[in-house]
């Protein structure tokens, strides 16, 4: 039970080919919606019922999200998928863009005719440039064989994509400073609301989705809401993509159920490298609260369970730190990479991701004061909540929860100047 | 609250844009033009700003940055703006070869540190420097979605993947003997 949605193609010669996808049943939903005329509500209705959340990190019920557009207003509307993957530890979307975009620009169709949709952007981030030209050359031959463009299969039906390309922001994976950054500005988040389904792209209803997310429409219309929803758990519908990352065997990523344990993620992963015993997981991307090894060995990899041990699934990226680790150094680097990428716009979180990293740093590097622990929940608690976007959250979760499960090693740090773990 | 999202405004277009770059760049920039509405020819900033670096060794001039500007009838410091908010840019001069080293969190787990200091080690420049004869660049990035390939760097359009010291050297030997463009 695993590659059965998204990276259904992987174990043909050429996976990324038009001939491979559509020798697994690809554009076979399209044709279907095309030639029986199914209706808008039908098709959210199908995806509602497959329980399918966002699958970039917010998790968000995907056909709730198509139906805040107003479908009937006249003029253009854009449905834009982000494959920005930029969150530390996630490496799926590029994986789907190099080994099956098809399913990902039947996905954008299916969803332009569903929000009634006139063009579909695809960001994908700059320094993607092999599967950018994946991308690019499967739109062309879905253009070519009458899939995309103008009066698709003769429906009447009219839909481009049309990929963008980056230039090095995380914060453009943030769905508003995407919208900014395709139309030629500085990445920077916007308020909300208005939400993008009234006012998006260019000022248009915009619906945004996730590459893995757009990617597991097909499946889902041409299978059933109910077949998607039943691969996984209550709360958790489908499979998903698990990056997995490390000091592991196999590194990787794997299309498994939700619900899976991480156990046997981690066995499917060949395990623990070297004779390293498993120390924590960050289960989610970076931003996510990292969770003690033990305690993670008993959870399943879905929303509710991670949420449980008082984390969250997030994109899937899996991070397993062995025991060689020293957590005052990874969240040193944790830190600095929220500090390189915030945006600048909101105070809180320019000024206290500079904050952070800096006493992280001194206290990794032997210089840490009596009264820095304190500082750093002092200053996670002045971010949360209290920025346009989430990118100072995710800033300071990772902080928080370093401290409340190894608050030891960095009172050692603090304490002894050096490090407890491998004599440094 | 009135909404408004309108494109940047230049009263003083120029008219003789086809003196600006030469046809093939031209040419690169008006596909990505083509895929905006026509309003929204700053949609293309991002890519003019790309191509006319690659075209340029690899980093950006004021003088390209305004003939962007110029190009797509953008105000200067719109295009300013974007070229210095995003990392991919370079405001000044790099190395034939821009070796973009991934130190983030997997990497670093990985053993990330190992490579950036043979790198360093074997180039004689520190993260952030260029070699003296103009040859690599060495520039520390973020993550850039291969993890499951850690440690990894990209050089120009390529990833290389699951870096070892031996592999660095041998990355390296095939650029420096490659004196052809």
């Amino acid at each position: 039970m695993a590659n059965e949605v998204c990276l259904r193609t992987l174990h043909l010669d050429r996976p990324w080919l038009l001939s491979s996808y559509e020798s697994e049943g690809g554009y076979e939903a399209l044709r279907k919606i095309l030639t029986e005329k199914i209706s808008q509500e039908t098709i959210i209705e199908t995806v509602k019922t497959s329980g399918l959340r966002g699958r970039g990190g917010a998790g968000f019920p995907t056909g709730l999200k198509w139906s805040f557009i107003n479908r009937s207003a006249p003029g253009e509307k854009y449905i834009v998928c982000n494959s920005d993957e930029g969150e530390p530890g996630t490496f799926k979307d590029r994986d789907i863009l190099r080994y099956n975009p098809h399913a990902l620009i039947e996905g954008m169709i299916i969803a332009g005719y569903a929000i009634g949709g006139t063009a579909g952007y695809n960001y994908i981030r700059g320094e993607f440039w092999e599967p950018y030209e994946r991308f690019e050359a499967a739109l062309q031959e879905a253009r070519d064989a009458g899939l995309l463009g103008e009066n698709i299969l003769g429906s009447g039906f009219s839909f481009d994509i049309h990929a963008h390309l980056g230039g090095g922001a995380y914060v453009c994976g943030e769905e508003t400073a995407l919208l900014e950054s395709i139309e030629g500005k500085k990445g920077q988040p916007r308020f909300k609301p208005p939400f993008p389904a009234m006012f998006g792209l260019y000022g248009r209803p915009t619906i945004i989705n996730n590459t893995e997310s757009l990617a597991s429409i097909p499946d889902i219309i041409r299978r059933g809401g109910e077949w998607f929803r039943d691969l996984g758990v209550e709360n958790s519908g489908g499979s998903k993509l698990f990056s997995i990352s490390g000091n592991i065997n196999n590194p990787g990523v794997f299309e498994i159920p939700m619900g899976t344990p991480f156990s046997e993620l981690l066995e499917m992963a060949g395990g623990m490298k070297d004779g390293y015993k498993l120390k924590a997981v960050i289960p989610g991307g970076s931003s996510a609260p990292v969770i003690p090894g033990e305690q993670m060995m008993e959870l399943t990899m879905d929303y509710d369970s991670i949420a449980s041990a008082g984390s969250m699934l997030g994109s899937g990226a899996v991070i397993v730190i062995d025991d060689r680790q020293c957590m005052v150094k990874l969240l040193d680097r944790i830190s600095y990479f929220y500090y390189e990428e915030s945006c600048g716009q909101c105070t809180p979180c320019r000024e206290g991701t500079g904050w952070m990293h800096r006493v992280i740093h001194r206290i990794e590097n032997g210089q840490g004061r009596p009264e820095d622990m304190d500082l750093l929940d002092d200053v996670t608690q002045r971010i949360m909540g209290r920025t346009i976007c989430a990118l100072g959250d995710a800033a300071a979760m990772p902080v928080a929860a370093f401290i409340k499960h190894y608050r030891e090693e960095f009172q050692y740090h603090i304490d002894h100047k050096k490090c407890m773990v491998g004599g440094r | 609250m009135s909404l408004r999202c309108e494109p940047w405004a230049r009263t003083d277009k120029r008219e003789d844009k086809e003196n600006l770059f030469s046809p093939e760049i031209r040419a690169e920039i008006d596909k990505w033009v083509a895929k905006y509405p026509a309003e929204w020819k700053q949609s293309a900033v991002m890519a003019a700003l790309r191509i006319v670096q690659d075209d340029n060794g690899g980093y950006l001039t004021q003088e390209l940055m305004d003939k962007v500007a110029d190009y797509l009838d953008m105000p200067p410091i719109a295009v300013y703006e974007v070229a210095t908010f995003y990392s991919m840019y370079e405001l000044e001069k790099v190395g034939k070869h821009k070796i973009c080293v991934c130190t983030n969190v997997s990497c670093m787990i990985c053993g990330s540190e190992n490579i950036v200091e043979h790198l360093e080690k074997r180039l004689g420049i520190k993260l952030g420097e260029t070699t003296e004869d103009g040859k690599f660049t060495l520039k520390e990035v973020e993550c850039l979605g291969a993890c499951g390939g850690a440690p990894m760097f990209q050089i120009g359009k390529q990833y290389y993947e699951n870096l070892t010291p031996e592999l660095v050297d041998s990355i390296l030997d095939s650029l420096e003997q490659d004196n052809g463009e």
